[in-house]
């Protein structure tokens, strides 16, 4: 099962209600797969034998379900209790996995959600005051953080669908304002993160004091592993909960304890992954820093074309198809604003070719169809925005669900409108290496100090200024303008012929010998050599 | 990431009074506590009479009004989306916009100052300049606006221009005939800047050299090979 609905941004429609009810579902009827299946997980539980609890979790709850309850909840946490001993803490586990079953096939009612909620509350309540002794397995501390930001989404989605609401409902909405509350939503990460400790747990790794990373943050040595790993993929909920409410600078804040460009724990459940890199990536689109966008969609992507096939059996391989199509479309997105193709592998390069090559082309001019794609590819990709705000009861009920989304599609298209010139600019100062600009602006079809306004955007659109004043490049083309000349430095080649050489250089050493070695590094410094000098000799002709 | 509590123009300093400093404890151990609201607008007010600047306390107050919407200042609102004006080329004012319900962006002063900060973006200084003329009663609110939007301007001007003819520069700053001579001498003064006689053409004014603006400087890393990728081909080579 595995928090399947949490990926789920694009569908919109919502059943009726009353279906969860399903006719002929017994809360207190437990069939013996059921009673095995909750014997069994508590029994591993209590022997902290994590690899059999993540074979139970992943596997059997997943056919249990598929077997059983297809168009009915699980059997009452009451139900089972018996089972269990009316262990408190498994109990709390458990409705976790039942509501997140709801939510994943059936549409939970709105006394369902505050439930939920309840339960989360009183189970991070347990795992805050340090009584958890547990170890469970990554996947499963992923699910349940990632299910509990999923839900408050889609708590916030249907809240503010005002027009359909009974009158019941909205007293139920009234008088549990406190349900799935912003402020509670993140406070419970907030204090998830601070009560593990993780981020001085993530310091002190690097002085090589403690072990997290290595043992991918189990405790081999009798402690509980819950509340630090719950801390940790917390961070990761906040970057998402802030991304959600269009706060990407602090969202991107929260993740900087989780040092991206290494391997760590995220990278130790599939879905943590690719949650951690698309809402990382997203939201550097949104803060005009494509190249750290491009760099780990790339890399992302690489991964999952490279690993997709041991996926084919999860039951999260759909929603990872999916975020895989969606991170393409923000990868095309990111490339159009920022034409860095060499920072893209071949592989990913010819998907994204297959998938957005014409789409891209037509991105690329500043006409009403490539603004119309960008707000296409936006709309697709982008995350499932919320207003956090209770609705006014008092005015008249009016939907406001997608008031988030066009906010925050507007102000993109306002970014891409204001780069829309630049696209023709960087055509003309590839194929120059000087040229004036009142010919420039001829060509252009524009006057002389509109040119220069648009070469000025470029610069500052293209570069970023950090907090030490350090200034920092993201532009594909180098030139300056000298009193009404304009030079351009350098074209950056479309090919990293060094990478490609030495990654030729490790296939060959591999499958041949020494001998063609020497004769692969020679042509790679003969080429190398060549190219420069070629680069050199097409500045002297080129010129006007 | 990025660079808040940071000041990219000399004219919003970050004074370290204790007032500042304990504003900034209380957004790093309450984030999301709206009991501090009230001091964060203060906070605000302080910022704009002080010429300080923190992005992070800033936002955390937007987000705050994002929860309660009832209790947004829209005096507030606008200084901060001011500072973050000021702030250019930091892409504050968006950071700020993306949690300003979009009926509230509607509002005349708030579309003058989006319009403001389009114009900033795009480099159209002389359009700039004139809107904001027209628009004295919103941005004189806060000292320091002028100076902070002309240190963007030489920004942009100095990673584009290696030399820059004196007509640009008085427009993209404002400033003509002796203020211009004066603030040019203050920058020669400083030694970056330096002065050159065109023969037709009137003054020149060559900007601090950078690896933006200059041929030499740019590093080339291009279709260069880093020695940690040449070392991953050691051991096969040994």
């Amino acid at each position: 099962m595995a928090g399947t609905a949490s990926f789920d941004y694009g569908s919109q429609q919502q059943k009726p209600e009353a279906e969860s009810a399903a006719a002929g579902y017994d809360p207190n009827y437990v069939p013996d797969s059921v009673r095995s299946f909750v014997v069994h997980i508590y029994r591993h539980i209590r022997e902290k034998n994590v690899y059999e609890i993540h074979q139970m979790y992943e596997t059997s709850f997943q056919s249990i379900s598929d077997r059983f309850f297809k168009d009915s909840p699980w059997p009452s946490v009451d139900a089972v209790a018996p089972y269990v001993d009316n262990d408190h803490v498994f109990c709390l586990l458990y409705r976790e996995m039942w509501f997140r079953h709801l939510y994943a096939r059936h549409s939970p009612t709105l006394k369902q959600r505050i439930d939920s909620w309840d339960n989360y509350c009183s189970l991070f309540q347990v795992v805050l005051h340090g009584v958890v002794n547990m170890q469970l397995p990554n996947q499963w501390l992923w699910d349940m953080v990632d299910e509990f930001v999923y839900q408050f989404q889609s708590f916030c989605q249907y809240r503010a669908k005002m027009k359909s609401k009974t009158e019941q409902e909205i007293a139920l909405l009234r008088q549990y304002d406190q349900a799935w509350n912003v402020y509670g939503v993140l406070n419970f990460l907030q204090a998830l993160v601070e009560k593990s400790t993780i981020i001085q747990i993530l310091e002190q790794e690097k002085e090589g004091l403690v072990q997290f990373t290595a043992t991918d943050g189990y405790d081999y040595n009798g402690g509980s592993n819950v509340l630090k790993v719950l801390g940790y993929f917390s961070m990761i909920g906040l970057l998402r909960v802030h991304c959600l409410l269009g706060d990407y600078h602090t969202g991107l804040k929260c993740l900087l304890p989780i040092d991206i460009s290494q391997q760590g724990v995220y990278f130790s459940v599939i879905g943590s992954h690719i949650t951690t890199i698309y809402h990382y990536g997203f939201a550097s689109l949104m803060l005009r820093r494509y190249v750290d966008s491009i760099r780990e969609f790339n890399k992302i992507l690489l991964y999952i074309f490279k690993t997709k096939q041991y996926h084919q059996k999860s039951p999260q391989y759909e929603q990872i198809l999916k975020k895989n199509e969606q991170m393409y479309a923000l990868l095309a997105i990111s490339l159009s604003l920022c034409p860095q193709v060499m920072l893209v592998e071949e592989t990913v390069n010819s998907q994204l070719r297959e998938k957005y090559g014409d789409k891209m082309l037509r991105m690329q001019r500043c006409d009403d169809e490539g603004f119309a794609l960008f707000d296409e590819l936006f709309s697709y990709a982008c995350p499932k925005f919320i207003t956090p705000s209770a609705p006014s009861y008092e005015e008249p009920l009016v939907n406001y669900n997608q008031d988030a989304y066009r906010l925050q599609l507007k102000l993109f298209l306002y970014e891409v409108k204001q780069q829309q010139l630049l696209s023709g600019v960087r055509t003309f100062l590839k194929v120059y290496s000087t040229i004036s600009l009142g010919k420039l602006a001829t060509y252009m079809e524009v006057d002389e100090p509109t040119l220069r306004t648009i070469l000025m955007t470029y610069k500052h659109k293209t570069h970023a200024v950090d907090s030490d004043g350090k200034i920092t490049s993201n532009a594909d083309v180098n030139f300056y303008i000298d009193d009404d000349m304009i030079r351009v430095v350098e074209f950056k080649p479309a090919k990293r012929y060094g990478d490609y050489f030495l990654r030729q250089i490790v296939k060959v050493c591999l499958e041949f010998n020494i001998f063609l070695i020497s004769i692969c590094i020679m042509h790679m410094f003969i080429f190398s050599f060549l190219s420069r000098h070629c680069s050199a000799a097409r500045r002297g002709y080129v010129g006007c | 990431m990025g660079r808040e509590m940071a000041n990219s123009t000399p004219n919003q300093k970050q004074q370290p009074s204790a007032m500042s400093y304990t504003v900034e404890q209380l957004v790093a151990v309450n984030p999301y506590n709206p009991d501090i609201l009230p001091d964060l607008e203060n906070y605000v007010n302080e910022q704009v009479s002080s010429q300080t600047y923190s992005l992070s306390a800033n936002l955390c107050l937007l987000r705050l009004y994002q929860f309660e919407p009832d209790r947004m200042s829209t005096q507030i609102v606008s200084r901060i989306l001011i500072k973050a004006l000021m702030a250019m080329p930091a892409p504050d004012f968006s950071l700020c916009l993306f949690l300003i319900p979009e009926r509230v962006q509607m509002e005349e002063e708030f579309k003058t100052l989006i319009v403001l900060s389009h114009y900033l973006e795009t480099a159209r200084f002389s359009q700039f300049w004139n809107e904001a003329a027209r628009s004295r009663h919103i941005v004189d609110a806060v000292p320091g606006f002028e100076q902070a939007v002309q240190a963007y301007a030489v920004h942009v001007l100095s990673l584009t221009f290696e030399r820059v003819p004196r007509s640009v520069l008085a427009e993209a700053i404002n400033v003509e005939g002796l203020s211009l001579d004066k603030f040019i001498d203050h920058h020669v003064s400083n030694p970056d800047w330096a002065i050159e006689k065109s023969q037709d053409k009137g003054q020149l004014i060559i900007l601090p050299r950078n690896e933006f603006n200059h041929l030499e400087l740019k590093k080339s890393t291009v279709d260069s090979v880093p020695l940690e990728h040449i070392a991953r081909i050691f051991p096969i080579l040994g």
